[in-house]
């Protein structure tokens, strides 16, 4: 592999020598269909019958008179089929796995977003499926492991290390250095070795390409800000990717747990916690010790609970063309309660992390000018998260119910 | 360097064992046990790994044993005596195993240097291809010390030259697809692959990843110069517990 996705000093491709003749095959299929103009037209066409895009752009009008600063919009990825944007990466993978003639798809997941959208398009296309899954991360998404089962995917809980995402990633590539022949991994998030964080930047890259064409029309004038939630990345890259070029702010904002000082966060970008490392095959910033081992990291939001970070996004920190925040648990709840009262819509629980940061910063701003956030996902996932942070008298006697009815 | 050091050897041995240990698993004190045994029933070179987070190379025996090293306190700074102890101790030349994270945070050059001074005489890098790896190659060879690489049989011939060409001491050569200690069928398929191997290097080879009784041994005779033994002393020492290490190696050859 010649190009080896280097964004200054983040990313490569740290590869064990099983492995590097499986990416240079997915590296030069990626490069024909990335040049081959029928290939992006086919996967528009796809999104658009399957699922539900272009998403709207809809504008806040309650949230912001509520804050009484910039015009907030939300760009809906919500709506996408399955639930959250992880459906634009996995149907474009999708298509290149077809390309390559692959039978088995992989995938890990954290919230059970990108395992629920891997099932979907594992059943779509005919692909057998198998999906790992941290055991904490069963735990807390369950009813998306119950939808993974139902879509015909294996799910295997993970028991080693933390028991969340990066284990999950961990257990992916150990099938995968099996199985390549006949498996395909469906990297979820715009991290891991080249050219996973350029290729799944590339599929999410819808997002922004709509957005801006969106808030264009609506405004006739570019927002002033962009807001996304940063678990691995892929969502903010998405929406980002669309203003790169324009005079429009980026904000990516991440998991600040229990706040920055209490060492229970995922925050690799804006906390003192985090260094430079190699791990999961790239370069980038990860929350680890002095000698290197990764430590444990804590959110609400699964999504996000990941110990590194797109080494696409690292560099634009760097570079400073992009800025970071972080969310606690606490904001990020109170956040969801208020977008929900106000406008009717749900967000994840990992997107509502982008919400905190904008409802602090649009008051700020004059009301000629306008804002995005990017609704990464819906929120009903996390019906059971959700009702233990508002502590739901009615919802626990509910569940104490039904397991009684279970065990009669 | 370690060329030169496995051809005399061969010239006594029809293949040499290289095994493989976890420091700090189960414990250091048990750790320099097993080495000792270990050299004691004529172990030719051995494999140190230092404990990692994410071993994403290494199958559930070999990963367990890195976790629960690490929950029990391995450091890289206690690996570092550990390493200089042992090999200050035995004869034998002892060699790094690790993954990249553990060099970049502790400096690669200081890592090199560590290892010079500490008398380890070469290291297997699993996740660093040689692409990735200009600053260590340099490094390792300002102290005359050995950067192993590693062949695996999706490894096409022309990548397999240029390997040969920036390794050191030997090549290792993964027997199969897959991670560390699952089953590998030693067949005519191995055969081949180790025919393609030869062809490619003139470096000593040596073959791991599932290599655990004498029958394996032998019939990488006359293919290779080095079987390595890894998972399964770790695997016979949980069952059996360290004392049984000796003869188990002893029984391979
Ligand atoms: C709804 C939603 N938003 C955001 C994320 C975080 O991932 P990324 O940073 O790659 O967008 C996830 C991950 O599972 C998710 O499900």
């Amino acid at each position: 592999m010649d190009n080896r996705g280097y964004y200054h000093q983040f990313g490569g491709a740290y590869l064990p020598e099983i492995l590097v003749a499986t990416f240079d095959e997915l590296d030069e299929t990626f490069r024909e269909a990335k040049n081959d103009p029928a290939f992006w037209q086919a996967y528009e066409a796809l999104m658009a019958s399957y699922s539900c895009r272009p998403t709207p752009l809809t504008y806040c009008e309650n949230l912001t008179r509520h804050f009484g600063g910039a015009k907030i919009y939300i760009k809906r990825e919500d709506l996408n089929h399955t639930g959250a944007h992880k459906a634009n990466n996995v149907m474009g993978q999708g298509l290149l796995v077809r390309r390559m003639g692959k039978r088995r798809v992989i995938a890990e997941t954290g919230a059970g977003q990108h395992g629920v959208a891997t099932a979907t398009m594992a059943a779509k296309f005919g692909f057998e499926c198998t999906i790992y899954m941290g055991e904490v991360d069963v735990e807390r998404q369950r009813p998306n492991v119950f939808w993974m089962e139902r879509l015909g995917a294996t799910v295997h809980p993970v028991t080693d290390g933390t028991r969340i995402l990066k284990d999950a990633i961990n257990e992916a590539f150990r099938d995968w250095v099996s199985n390549m022949d006949t498996t395909h991994y469906v990297l979820g998030t715009a991290c891991g070795p080249h050219p996973f964080p350029e290729m799944v930047t590339y599929f999410q890259s819808i997002i922004g390409k709509e957005a801006r064409a969106q808030i264009l029309a609506a405004e006739g004038r570019l927002p002033s800000r962009i807001y996304a939630c940063v678990g691995g990345g892929s969502n903010a890259m998405g929406i980002f990717s669309g203003f790169m070029e324009d005079p429009v702010e980026l904000v990516g904002v991440e998991a600040g747990g229990r706040g920055l000082d209490s060492g229970q966060h995922a925050s690799r970008l804006c906390s003192q916690d985090a260094s430079i490392g190699v791990a999961q095959g790239y370069r980038t910033y990860f929350l680890q010790d002095a000698d290197g081992q990764m430590q444990e990291t804590h959110s609400i939001a699964a999504g996000l609970d990941y110990v590194g970070v797109s080494p696409i996004l690292s560099d634009l920190k760097e570079t400073g063309r992009a800025r970071f925040a972080a969310a606690t648990d606490q904001e990020v709840v109170a956040a969801l309660s208020l977008t929900i009262r106000k406008e009717g819509v749900i967000p994840a629980l990992e997107s509502a992390h982008a919400f905190v940061q904008a409802f602090k910063e649009a008051p700020g701003l004059s009301p000629e000018e306008s804002i995005i956030i990017n609704q990464s996902g819906r929120g009903d996932k996390d019906i059971f998260t959700v009702a233990d942070a508002f502590d739901d008298p009615r919802w626990k006697a509910f569940i104490i119910r039904k397991a009684e009815q279970y065990h009669a | 360097m370690l060329e030169s050091y496995i051809h005399d050897r061969r010239k006594e041995k029809e293949i040499l064992l290289m095994t493989h240990i976890v420091m700090g698993y189960p414990s250091f004190e048990a750790s320099m046990e097993i080495v000792a045994a270990m050299v004691d029933a004529g172990v030719d070179l051995m494999e140190l790994q230092i404990p990692f987070s994410e071993p994403i190379a290494d199958g559930p025996v070999i990963l367990a044993a890195n976790q629960q090293a690490l929950e029990r306190g391995a450091t890289v700074d206690r690996c570092m005596a550990f390493a200089r102890e042992a090999a200050a101790r035995f004869e034998i030349p002892f060699l790094f195993m690790t993954y990249y994270n553990i060099l970049y945070r502790f400096g690669v050059e200081a890592f090199t240097q560590a290892m010079a001074e500490h008398r380890i005489r070469g290291a297997i890098v699993p996740d660093l291809p040689p692409e990735e790896g200009g600053e260590y190659m340099a490094d390792m060879a300002a102290r005359q010390l050995d950067p192993i690489y590693i062949y695996a049989p999706t490894t096409p011939e022309a990548r397999m030259k240029r390997i040969a060409d920036v390794g050191r001491g030997f090549i290792y050569c993964v027997a199969r697809k897959g991670v560390t200690g699952a089953e590998t069928d030693f067949s005519s398929e191995l055969t081949d692959y180790l025919d393609r191997c030869r062809r490619a290097t003139r470096l000593p080879l040596a073959v791991g990843f599932g290599v655990k009784r004498r029958e394996d041994v032998d019939f990488l005779k006359g293919k290779a110069d080095i079987a390595v033994v890894g998972s399964q002393t770790i695997r016979l020492m949980d069952r059996e517990g360290p004392g049984a290490v000796g003869d188990f190696v002893r029984s391979l050859r």
